[in-house]
C-alpha cells in the first residue's frame, strides 16, 4: 500500500511525519538537529531515501545533513559555498553597493536522475550543484555574472534563491527565482542565464516593469505542463504559458490590500493590490489547478480577517474558491512561509501546508477537507512530501 | 593535550562527550588549536571560522583562564595552564537573543 513522509524544516528542528495512504493516523519523529533552524528538507526523486537537509545557526553557520535510509539517520556531508572568483556586489537595501556574503541555504533540489546530484539555492543568492552526495558543493556562476547581478537588492528575509525547478522533460533547462531579484531560467544546464520577468509589474519599484527587481516569492511548474509556470509574487499570481518568457497576472478574486503609495508624476495614490502571499502549488493529477493563501500584507502577514484560507483556481489562475473546511476561521493570525505547501501523487491528490504558528495541516481530498497532523511544532519554514510505494 | 569545551550543538554535531582533548604540534595558540580541532573534527569547519578567510564567526567567543581571547590575534601563544592541559580552552556561543 502507498504512504507519505512529510519532511517539516521548523525554526528549531526538523520533522518527519508519515502515514499510510488513508492519511489519518500520522507518526511524528523528531526533532531532528533540535535547536538548529531547517530551512529545506527535500528528498531525490531517484532514490526516496536519500533525502538532504539544510541545517543553519545564526552562531554555527550552515551544515548540510544527508541521510540514505528516509530520515531515520543522518550524516554531515559539505558545507563549504564559496562564490566562483571574486564575487563582486549587489545592491543593500539603501542602494549601495554590498559584497556577496553567504549566509545559508534556503532550498535544496535534488536531481530527478541521479541521487547524488543535489542543487542549492542560497543567501546571497547564488546557485550551486554537488554531484557527490552533498559532499563538495561548486557554484553555477552564470547566473550571478550574467550581468543583472550588481542590481539585485534583497527582500526583507534576505537575498535568498528561495525556487529551483528542474525541467522533466529537458535537463539542460532550469528555473529559480530569488527575492527581490525576480525569476530566471538557463537553457543549457546552468552556463547562460536570463532574467524571466517580462510581464511583470510591481508599482512599488521605481521601475514597476523593471528586467529584475521584483520580488517573486515562490513558482511552481506541473510535471507534464513544463512551459506553463505559476508565481506567486509579493503582490499577484502570475501565470505563463512559454516557459517564462512572459507572465499574466491570474489573481482574479483572490482578496487583497489597499496600498498608498507614491505615483509616477510624485502625487500618492491608493492601489488596490490582489493576491500577496507566499506559497504556490499544483495539484499532482490537474495540471490546471492550483493552490494559493492569501496573506494580509504588506506588514501584517497574516490571513486576512484571521481566517486561515486555502484558495483553489481549477481553471489555471483566475477563479478562485477559498477553501476553509477543518481551518480556523476566527483569530488566526499565522503566517505560511513559501517552501511551506507541498503535495503528494496519491490517486486523490493530498495537499499540505505548515505555519508560522506550528501547525501542519493536510487535506487528503485536495483542499476540500483539512486537518491538523500536527499542531505545536516550531514555526515551520518548510513542508516537502514523498509518495512511497 | 589540549583540551577544549564545545558549546552543546558541537558537541552534538561532532559526537564527541565531554570535552575534546588533542596534542597540538608546535607553539599552542588559537589558529593551532583550532587547526588541530578541525583537522580531527572536519564537521566543525565552517562553524567557528570562516572556511575561506578563517575569521571568527561573529557570535563565537575563545575564553580561557577566565580572559576573553576572542580578540587576540590568532597566533599569540595560549596560557601555559592550556598549554599544559590545567585549564581548558572554552568555545562559547555568544548569550544573544531576546
Amino acid at each position: 500500500m502507498s504512504s507519505v513522509r512529510v519532511l517539516v524544516g521548523t525554526r528549531k528542528g526538523a520533522f518527519v511525519l508519515t502515514s499510510d495512504g488513508k492519511r489519518d493516523k500520522w507518526d511524528v519523529s523528531g526533532p531532528h538537529f533540535a535547536g538548529w533552524e531547517l530551512y529545506h528538507l527535500k528528498g531525490s526523486p531517484a532514490d526516496p531515501n536519500r533525502i538532504y537537509a539544510s541545517q543553519s545557526s545564526g552562531w554555527f553557520g550552515q551544515q548540510l545533513q544527508r541521510s540514505n535510509d528516509g530520515g531515520k539517520t543522518w550524516e554531515p556531508v559539505g558545507n563549504k559555498f564559496v562564490y566562483d572568483g571574486v564575487p563582486g556586489t549587489h545592491q543593500w537595501y539603501d542602494g549601495t553597493p554590498h559584497p556577496w556574503e553567504f549566509k545559508r541555504v534556503w532550498h535544496l533540489e535534488p536531481s530527478l536522475k541521479d541521487p547524488d546530484t543535489v542543487y542549492a539555492g542560497v543567501e546571497d543568492a547564488a546557485l550551486f550543484r554537488s554531484t557527490d552526495g552533498g559532499q563538495t558543493w561548486q557554484e553555477l556562476s552564470g547566473l550571478r555574472g550574467h550581468g543583472t547581478g550588481p542590481r539585485w537588492q534583497p527582500g526583507a528575509g534576505g537575498l535568498c534563491l528561495h525556487t529551483i525547478i528542474l525541467d522533466p522533460s529537458d535537463p539542460q533547462r532550469i528555473f529559480i527565482a530569488i527575492s527581490a531579484a525576480g525569476a530566471f531560467r538557463t537553457d543549457d544546464g546552468g552556463k547562460t542565464w536570463k532574467p524571466i520577468n517580462r510581464g511583470l509589474r510591481s508599482v512599488y519599484i521605481p521601475d514597476p516593469a523593471a528586467e529584475v527587481g521584483h520580488c517573486v516569492h515562490h513558482v511552481a511548474m506541473h510535471p507534464s505542463r513544463p512551459k506553463v509556470l505559476f508565481m506567486q509574487k509579493h503582490w499577484e499570481v502570475m501565470r505563463s504559458d512559454d516557459a517564462g518568457d512572459s507572465w499574466l497576472d491570474v489573481s482574479g478574486n483572490l482578496p487583497g490590500d489597499q496600498v498608498v503609495h507614491p505615483d509616477k508624476d510624485g502625487t500618492t495614490r491608493k492601489f488596490d493590490l490582489k493576491a500577496f502571499g507566499f506559497v504556490i502549488d499544483v495539484h499532482a493529477h490537474e495540471p490546471e489547478t492550483i493552490y494559493v493563501v492569501p496573506i494580509k500584507s504588506d506588514s501584517h502577514h497574516f490571513p486576512p480577517e484571521g481566517k486561515l484560507r486555502v484558495y483553489r483556481s481549477r481553471t489555471g489562475g483566475n477563479e478562485w474558491e477559498p477553501l476553509s473546511k477543518g481551518l480556523p476561521q476566527s483569530n488566526c493570525y499565522v503566517n505560511v512561509l513559501r517552501d511551506a505547501m507541498a503535495v503528494d501523487r496519491l490517486d486523490k491528490c493530498g495537499v499540505y501546508f505548515g505555519t508560522t504558528g506550528g501547525q501542519v495541516y493536510a487535506s487528503p481530498d485536495a483542499g476540500d477537507t483539512w486537518a491538523p497532523i500536527v499542531r505545536d511544532l516550531p514555526p515551520v519554514l518548510s513542508v516537502e512530501v514523498q509518495t512511497l510505494s | 593535550m589540549i583540551r577544549i569545551v564545545l558549546p552543546a550543538h558541537l558537541r552534538t554535531l561532532a559526537r564527541v562527550d565531554g570535552e575534546v582533548q588533542l596534542e597540538v604540534a608546535g607553539p599552542v595558540t588559537v589558529r593551532s588549536v583550532l587547526d588541530a580541532l578541525e583537522a580531527s573534527h572536519p564537521v566543525l569547519q565552517g562553524t567557528l571560522r570562516d572556511h575561506v578567510t578563517l575569521k571568527r564567526r561573529p557570535f563565537v567567543r575563545f575564553f580561557a583562564c577566565e580572559e576573553d581571547l576572542s580578540h587576540d590575534p590568532p597566533d599569540t601563544p595560549l596560557p601555559d595552564a592550556v598549554v599544559s592541559g590545567k585549564e581548558p580552552f572554552l568555545v562559547v556561543g555568544a548569550i544573544a537573543g531576546g
